[in-house]
């Protein structure tokens, strides 16, 4: 029963390394390393284990510059089998509408050929954050989203049925859909694989297939910056978190220092989220 | 020179397994080449410089990296001589990612309050094809290894070599640390540097002898272009770079470096792993004290640390060399031990060793033999290049060093004691002043010793 699961993978600027010009407020992309989105990379390891268990192909999609071929190669060094990239010049400048608007046909078209059972994403973008591409395509493809998945329970190719978990603010919710279906991934989802050496290898000298809008079947108007109806108006730098409060057991009395948390607890209301999550048992622990 | 004695025909004809099939398995269906005529191990000069040149020759290369990239692991003092790399990279310097070009090398004496500084700037240094340039590894070799990928060879990082495969006393690829590991090739080249467990774990070489290995750090230390340009009376790409010698290493047989980039101050200090080890002293506030000498701090002021490293140095020279090759496999580089710890020589080593090592693989592709006779046209060619004879030469003269190591303390001291009472201006008449001046010579060493020290250093170089 073979499976083919396409996943969607963005190259973003390593954040370790980023920087904010304080002038502009904007990203000083010069220079700064890439990488692939970190929850990319586990979407590309979810769909390989569905591979690795049913047989079948891995197939990731980008859209991006022609460097982005690096993001793919990370990729196929983890054991994808294909690439393809989307490069374009009428691409550029695209928001989450238009990127997933674009995605979404580079899909269909694939998948005239080649049938998909499953689309993986990232939950988001470290560079933007916003999470709306998953979904984005999801909705074009007409096909069930799965978001915040941080489990597969079950995968039936046969009775094209999935069930997943997925992570809410408070707990856990058990889904089950009809396959295809899209599904954004949290990096708790699996632990990467260390890449086999032919893999590593093949990564080395592979070149993704390239599609630019000649090869898709597309409405122009919906591409790049015409597509984009989002405006950037102001951006603005995260305050870094203040420090916490150490209270160094060496220096205050145990019962002083159990007193100084307790107040931090209730004036912060952290203590009561926690009862309410546990049901009252933490207040006995 | 070492280009002199290198054969002609570094171009010859391809070997025979190379074209046949250069490009790796495109499908995962297929299972991936796992055969080449090369196998490197490490991406560093030596390593490096072995690929291109087995590359530019036609042979299929695979360099394999520890590191996520290559220079991410690599460190050295920081100066990256022109002539060697010019020998594998004709014109390198036009491209490659430099910080300064020496237009003033030196040494200074350092004493516990003072520094006699003895350094040469030349105008000459200052102009194409350059002599020396500073360089940061993490930057250059990375460059460097993609001329590599550019000549043809194809470069795997994060990748570690846990095994060399030996058949019939005859090497014949390597293991990997991934799935699927086992990779052949018909000459393998280690450049896995200073410990090379490689080469150890196949019998080439013992544990090194704490005595033969020298422990080195370093700061890169940040300070604004403006700021190092007039502190060293430098501009443009002008840099300078200073050995330091002296009571800076509390007796220890050591040397320390002060080298400008274009940003930023690489400074260091290293000394043999056993003087670490009798002396308690830790490398670190060794640095530290440096850092606060009274010629050093005032050209550091106010810069900040960038970057703390550390490296082993192999500097056993002609006495601790490895086997330097066995059927089927060559070591280079660091590996081979191959420093020239009096002339801060390594990097240049390296990469001409890399370079030889590839043109005996060369050979032995356009032969078709591989076997360990075949192999030892490398140490022909060592002999013949300066970094046997210079290693031959050198050979007696740090177990000299290392068996007098006052020697590092006392002149350095006694210079400064002579100079600045030779620059005190105090009414005493010059006579006197001479005679003071010989009374603290024989204080500090008696002119028998002198003269010995003399005669035996002499010696040892001879």
């Amino acid at each position: 029963m073979d499976v083919h699961a396409i996943v969607c993978i963005k190259q973003v600027p390593d954040t370790a390394e980023v920087r904010i010009d304080p002038k502009t407020n904007t990203l000083i992309r010069e220079g700064v390393p890439t990488i692939v989105n970190p929850y990319d990379i586990h979407a590309v390891e979810e769909a390989l284990r569905l591979r690795d268990r049913f047989g079948g192909k891995v197939t990731v999609i980008s859209m991006g510059p022609p460097q982005a071929t690096e993001a793919i190669r990370k990729c196929i060094a983890l054991g994808a089998d294909e690439g393809i990239l989307l490069t374009d010049r009428a691409f550029a400048g695209a928001d989450t509408l238009a990127t997933s608007y674009a995605l979404a046909q580079a899909i269909q078209h694939l998948a005239e050929r080649e049938p998909y059972d499953i689309v993986f994403c990232g939950k988001q973008a470290i560079d933007g954050d916003t999470g709306q591409v998953g979904p984005g395509i999801a909705r074009r493809l007409g096909i069930p989203q799965l978001t915040y998945v941080l489990q597969i329970d079950s995968f039936d190719p046969a009775a094209r049925e999935v069930v997943v978990q997925r992570k809410l603010e408070r707990g856990r919710q058990i889904v089950r859909a009809k396959l295809p279906a899209l599904l954004t991934v949290l990096k708790e989802i699996n632990e990467l694989r260390y890449s086999a050496f032919p893999d590593m290898l093949r990564a080395r000298s592979y070149e993704p297939r390239i599609w630019t809008v000649a090869d898709l079947d597309v409405d122009r108007s919906q591409l790049g910056l015409k597509g984009s109806p989002t405006r950037v108006r102001k951006t603005t730098v995260p305050t870094p978190r203040q420090a916490g409060e150490i209270i160094a057991p060496a220096t205050v009395a145990p019962e002083q220092a159990a007193q100084r948390l307790l107040e931090q607890f209730e004036k912060t209301g952290v203590l009561k989220e926690i009862v309410e999550l546990t049901g009252g048992n933490a207040a006995h622990a | 020179m070492a280009t002199q004695t290198l054969p002609a025909g570094t171009q010859g004809a391809p070997a025979q397994t190379a074209a046949q099939d250069k490009a790796p398995a495109a499908s995962r269906r297929e299972p991936g080449k796992t055969r080449f005529d090369v196998i490197v191990v490490g991406a560093g000069p030596a390593g490096v410089s072995a690929a291109i040149t087995a590359a530019k020759a036609g042979l299929s290369v695979l360099i394999l990296e520890r590191g996520d990239y290559p220079g991410s692991k690599n460190v050295m003092g920081g100066v990256l001589y022109r002539q060697p790399t010019d020998v594998i990279l004709p014109g390198f310097w036009r491209e490659a990612p430099l910080e300064r070009h020496l237009v003033e090398q030196g040494y200074w004496l350092m004493s516990e309050r003072g520094a006699t500084k003895f350094s040469y700037r030349g105008e000459d240094w200052d102009a194409e094809p350059y002599n020396a340039f500073t360089v940061l590894r993490a930057r250059f070799d990375r460059w460097y290894a993609q001329q590599a990928e550019k000549a043809g060879a194809i470069l795997v990082p994060e990748t570690t070599v846990d095994e060399v495969l030996v058949r019939d006393g005859q090497a014949v690829g390597v293991r990997v640390g991934r799935d699927q590991g086992e990779i052949y090739a018909n000459v393998v080249i280690l450049a896995d540097g200073v410990n090379s467990l490689l080469a150890k774990s196949l019998g080439l070489h013992q544990e090194w002898e704490p005595h033969t290995i020298a422990l080195a750090v370093k700061e890169i230390i940040a300070l604004p272009r403006e700021k190092i340009e007039s502190r060293f009376q430098i501009e443009g790409d002008q840099g300078v770079a200073y050995e330091l010698l002296g009571s800076i290493s509390k007796g220890m047989v050591g040397i320390g470096f002060l080298y400008t980039n274009k940003d930023t101050i690489s400074i260091g200090m290293g000394c043999m792993l056993s003087d670490f080890a009798r002396t308690g002293i830790k490398p670190y506030e060794l640095l530290d004290q440096l850092k606060q000498h009274p010629a050093i701090k005032p050209v550091l002021a106010g810069g900040e640390t960038r970057e703390y490293m550390a490296h082993l140095i192999p500097e056993g020279g002609y006495n601790s060399l490895p086997k330097l090759y066995m059927g089927g496999l060559l070591v280079v580089g660091d590996a081979a031990q191959f420093v020239n710890a009096l002339t801060r020589e390594g990097s240049n080593m390296a990469m001409i060793s890399g370079h030889l090592a590839a043109m005996t693989a060369i050979r032995a592709h356009q032969r078709g033999d591989f076997s360990a006779a075949s192999m030892a046209y490398y140490r022909d060619l060592l002999e013949n290049s300066f970094i046997l004879q210079d290693l031959r030469r050198f050979r007696k003269i740090m177990p000299f060093v290392e068996s007098r190591h006052e020697l590092i303390t006392v002149y350095p001291e006694l210079l400064a004691e002579l100079l600045q009472d030779f620059y005190t201006v105090d009414s005493v008449p010059k006579t006197q002043l001479f005679r003071r001046m010989m009374r603290k010579i024989r204080a500090r060493r008696r002119w028998t010793s002198v003269l010995g020290d003399l005669w035996k250093g002499l010696r040892a170089l001879s």
